[in-house]
């Protein structure tokens, strides 16, 4: 218990994807100019991520390892992470309508999104075993989900935001603020550690 | 076009990273010092233009429906073999970028020139467009290396530059804020030296992924169709 509990806030806070690990800035960037849609793409990459992990940790477990050919875990995963995602999509179109209106245009833009890949990868490099890893793309997709509302919440502020320098105008002080969100979540660093010791 | 269009286009007008502002994750997470942010460069830009000439190639066999993921085990394909051949010859680089390297995949550049230019353009074409994208990645990864490394560690190339004398170097620059406050001014720097002509009016959005011609713009219709609902 203590374990998943340590996993999940290190994953939220400490190591969160976004704004430590630098998983997923399109998205980040792109996407969080409405609360709505950070929300919508959000949910939809934990909900991903979440499938991701779940399908490929075995894959790599019964079938990349022990016929030894771990050398086309990238292949593999990329192929197994874009047929989810249509399969999904068609899923939720199909029975779903309400969740697809929500989420489903998201759909498409995540195959590309590095952080599911990145967690796919990282908790093998990890050694997690499958709960753990369940837990850590959880924890992940929380992370993302977190980043993308607070971003969105400043971003929504910074638009009425008076006496910014020419060229800095638009992207750079979107990144500028990224910053300064990214150097709150250091605070976080040694929290895990605190709680746990 | 002119062959030398071709490629210096590539490094300048249209700069993959500073202009169009594609692949920013490994431009964030990978540039904690040049050679690292150089090694990246030159990763991306093996395997962009081995995939631009392949993709070229096969542009007519390849079925317009089932492109994407054509394009992408391709890419994954050559990924691999960069992967392995790092891990082979440079042990402590493949260390340092880790998890960026299989991460090369899903990176918009590749995809985006996949079905931008060489599902459109000739195989020397191609390539040269690989070749130009790839060197202005590499030259942005490098510049932003370099001035990370340099505050952060007072160090240029991993020879020292101040590091060890009085003045101690701002750590910060090496870790994720740094990162985003570097790009911010390089960015700004463009905007500045361009007199925003460069990046004008250009919000990272819909325009700037390399998905939009899969999503058709979806994700913004969608935006607009909420905004019409309140």
């Amino acid at each position: 218990m203590t374990q998943i509990l340590i996993i999940i806030l290190t994953f939220v806070l400490t190591n969160n994807c976004i704004l430590s690990q630098f998983l997923g800035i399109c998205p980040f960037l792109g996407v969080s100019k409405k609360l709505d849609s950070a929300v919508g793409m959000g949910a939809a990459v934990t909900f991903v991520m979440l499938l991701a992990t779940a399908v490929t940790w075995p894959i790599q477990k019964f079938i990349l390892e022990p016929y030894n050919i771990g050398y086309l875990q990238t292949v593999v995963y990329i192929l197994v992470i874009a047929s989810l995602v249509q399969l999904v999509e068609m899923t939720l179109k199909k029975y779903m309508p309400p969740l697809y209106k929500s989420l489903g245009v998201f759909l498409p833009l995540i195959t590309t999104n590095c952080a599911v890949l990145g967690v796919a990868i990282s908790v093998i490099d990890n050694g997690y075993n499958y709960g753990e890893s369940i837990v850590c793309a959880i924890g992940t997709g929380i992370g993302f989900l977190l980043a993308m509302v607070l971003f969105a919440g400043l971003r929504e502020k910074l638009e009425d935001c008076k006496g910014i320098p020419e060229c800095f105008k638009g992207i750079p002080i979107t990144l500028v603020t990224a910053a300064i969100l990214s150097m709150s979540f250091m605070a976080f660093s040694g929290v895990v550690d605190g709680i746990f010791g | 076009m002119n062959k030398l269009g071709i490629v210096t286009k590539g490094i300048i007008k249209e700069n993959p990273v500073l202009v169009l502002l594609l692949g920013l994750c490994p431009t964030l997470a990978t540039t904690t010092s040049a050679i690292n942010g150089i090694g990246m460069g030159v990763s991306t830009m093996a395997v962009l233009i081995c995939s631009n000439i392949v993709i070229s190639i096969l542009k007519n066999v390849i079925p317009g429906k089932v492109r994407i993921p054509c394009y992408i085990v391709v890419i994954a394909g050559f990924v691999t073999i960069v992967q392995l051949l790092l891990k082979a010859y440079i042990p402590a680089l493949d260390a340092a970028l880790g998890l960026f390297i299989p991460l090369i995949v899903v990176n918009c550049i590749i995809l985006g020139r996949a079905e931008m230019f060489a599902s459109k353009n000739s195989v020397l074409d191609s390539a040269l467009d690989g070749l130009g994208m790839g060197i202005g990645f590499t030259l942005a990864l490098g510049v932003m290396g370099l001035i990370r490394e340099f505050l952060g560690a007072g160090t240029a190339f991993d020879i020292p530059i101040y590091a060890g004398t009085a003045i101690t170097p701002a750590g910060i620059f090496m870790l994720a804020p740094g990162g985003f406050f570097v790009f911010a001014c390089l960015i700004a720097a463009v905007n500045f030296f361009t007199k925003g002509k460069a990046i004008k009016k250009k919000e990272i959005g819909c325009e700037g992924c390399a998905m939009a011609s899969m999503c058709g713009g979806s994700c913004e219709s969608a935006e607009e169709g909420k905004e019409a609902d309140k």
